[in-house]
């Protein structure tokens, strides 16, 4: 703690003096703690415009438009910030009904999203309704438990993605909800559905191993929790019994959650598990703070929540 | 003099720390931001979809119909004028494409009372209205069904005592609910005969425990979206203007 503080007090006045050259520069906000923003949404369900103002349940809340003005002030205070949704992008308007998704990815695309995952009401217009839309798409969807192999999504859909902000090594991994019962088999065809559980212990190894993961995000379509059914995979089931993800980002049970939810992984260590509702109404926003102390940090992370 | 060797010194921690090339994750910070009328739209967006949804509302809000009442899926027991509406809609929209296909005629229909979502208002109809019934994209589907599996059909709408839409056939219950008279098209249900049953492809799949349907022979898959039958019957009917009737009725004494 007292060489951390000699140094940015030492560096602070290293840039006082004018001395100051991009290396000094590059030295001295090395030195600064870096901020990753993760901002994330869920279960938009094609709301694309804001809820009328004698909506019964949400007036005057959600929009795109107005999503998009709050990312872009998010992201001119912090460029390393990631922008994912969690799935069931498609319907739940007349826009889907109209232009099959096609609006609902070319504004996720203007927003910049990074990442989504694929829910269940993705494929409402079949397998090949949602590849016909992929061209509109200039966002990367992520998904480790449905093989897509013998179908036409194959290598359309990427089990995981490493992005590099600031100098973070960011892994995003995606899974999907079990399609069997949920959604016709004409709709998802040879889709294959693999254990979630398994495939998470296996993109934490991947992601964490091969490419020195610093954070690890779970983009999940699973559901939060199933009071009825508590065996039944979910999020919370998910945070519990594997390691190494840092943060489950949730969808399809239309949450709304106060605040994350925080639980101890199966080595007894954090994992953040949120969702923020449906439809557009809120936007999740997770900071992480990394220092490059030699150590690692004695007092273990903070996590006010 | 002394500020060389705080660069040298700075540039030695510098370089032991690209060494070592650790991120320590310190602290988290987190929030929610609720999307509502205090943020600016961003115009650019707004402008995007403008086109988009100028499209839409002129093909949704272009009178087909009218509406002679306000229709509700809450008046009426167990059966109700908006549901009567619906399951004669299909079977006027469908049974015409059946025919043609199988050379069949389509017996009965059958749909569900948690697939209304929305009132019949008394005015002008409007695809919107359409949409607003019938949001899913669920299609009309005809179930080869045996009469005994019928029977199993018309026991689990007697036991479940909810006004599910049916057209074509007519149930008499008495007042424990036990079927008094199953008639389809006027005729007594034929265990031995084969029944088309036109319904949607939710209800097929097992929607709403209607396990019934599991026993099928031969389904054809009309790709005909409940929705667009709607919208077709709007545009070919001057007036919608449904009732209660006695399709399915409970005789009390």
């Amino acid at each position: 703690m007292k060489r951390r503080d000699f140094l940015q007090k030492t560096s602070a006045a290293a840039t006082f003096t004018a001395m100051g050259t991009g290396s000094l520069q590059a030295l001295s906000s090395s030195l600064k703690p870096t901020k990753i923003t993760i901002l994330h949404t869920n279960d938009v369900h094609s709301h694309i415009d804001s809820f009328k103002e004698n909506h019964y349940r949400n007036p005057n809340r959600g929009g795109i438009a107005r999503r998009a003005s709050l990312i872009e002030s998010i992201r001119q205070d912090n460029p390393n910030t990631l922008l994912l949704d969690a799935g069931d992008i498609f319907q739940g308007t007349p826009y889907f009904n109209f232009y099959g998704g096609e609006l609902e990815f070319k504004l996720m695309s203007i927003l910049k999203y990074d990442a989504a995952t694929i829910g269940n009401h993705d494929f409402d217009n079949g397998i090949e309704g949602l590849f016909a839309q992929l061209p509109h798409a200039k966002f990367q969807f992520i998904s480790a438990n449905y093989d897509f192999t013998n179908t036409i999504m194959d290598s359309h859909c990427k089990p995981y993605k490493v992005f590099k902000k600031g100098g973070i090594k960011i892994g995003v991994f995606g899974l999907g909800i079990k399609l069997k019962g949920l959604v016709n088999k004409s709709m998802y065809k040879e889709t294959k559905y693999l254990d979630p559980i398994e495939m998470s212990q296996e993109m934490t190894k991947i992601l964490k191993t091969d490419h020195n993961c610093d954070l690890i995000v779970c983009l999940s379509h699973l559901g939060y929790h199933y009071h009825n059914t508590p065996n039944k995979v979910s999020d919370l089931k998910l945070a519990k019994t594997t390691k190494d993800i840092d943060l489950i980002i949730g969808g399809h049970t239309h949450t709304f959650l106060e605040k994350p939810t925080l639980i101890k992984n199966i080595n007894n260590e954090d994992v953040l598990v949120n969702q923020v509702g449906c439809y557009g109404l809120n936007l999740g926003k997770i900071d992480f703070y990394f220092d490059r102390k030699k150590n690692k940090s004695a007092n273990g992370i903070s996590i006010p929540l | 003099m002394r500020f060389t060797y705080l660069m040298f010194l700075l540039y030695f921690f510098l370089f032991l720390n690209c060494k070592s090339k650790k991120h320590h994750l310190s602290k988290i910070s987190v929030s929610q931001i609720s999307i509502d009328n205090s943020l600016e739209p961003n115009a650019d967006v707004e402008n995007f979809i403008k086109p988009y949804r100028d499209y839409i509302n002129t093909e949704l809000d272009s009178i087909l119909t009218y509406s002679a009442n306000t229709y509700s899926k809450t008046d009426g027991f167990l059966n109700t004028a908006i549901g009567n509406y619906m399951a004669d809609v299909v079977y006027d929209q469908a049974n015409p494409i059946f025919k043609t296909w199988s050379g069949h005629e389509i017996d009965m229909v059958l749909l569900n009372h948690g697939g209304i979502r929305a009132i019949v208002p008394q005015g002008p109809i409007s695809a919107r209205h359409a949409y607003e019934l019938m949001p899913f994209e669920n299609t009309i589907v005809i179930v080869a069904l045996k009469g005994s599996q019928v029977n199993n059909l018309t026991t689990y709408l007697a036991k479940n005592k909810i006004a599910h839409p049916i057209s074509k056939l007519q149930l008499i219950l008495n007042a424990n609910f036990n079927i008094i008279e199953a008639k389809i098209k006027g005729r007594t249900v034929n265990p031995k005969k084969t029944y088309y049953v036109a319904t949607s492809d939710y209800l097929l799949n097992g929607g709403d425990n209607m396990t019934f349907f599991k026993a099928h022979d031969t389904v054809y898959e009309t790709r005909y979206k409940i929705r667009n039958a709607l919208i077709d019957n709007f545009k070919k009917v001057d007036t919608i203007n449904p009732e209660i009737d006695l399709r399915l009725i409970q005789i009390k004494d």
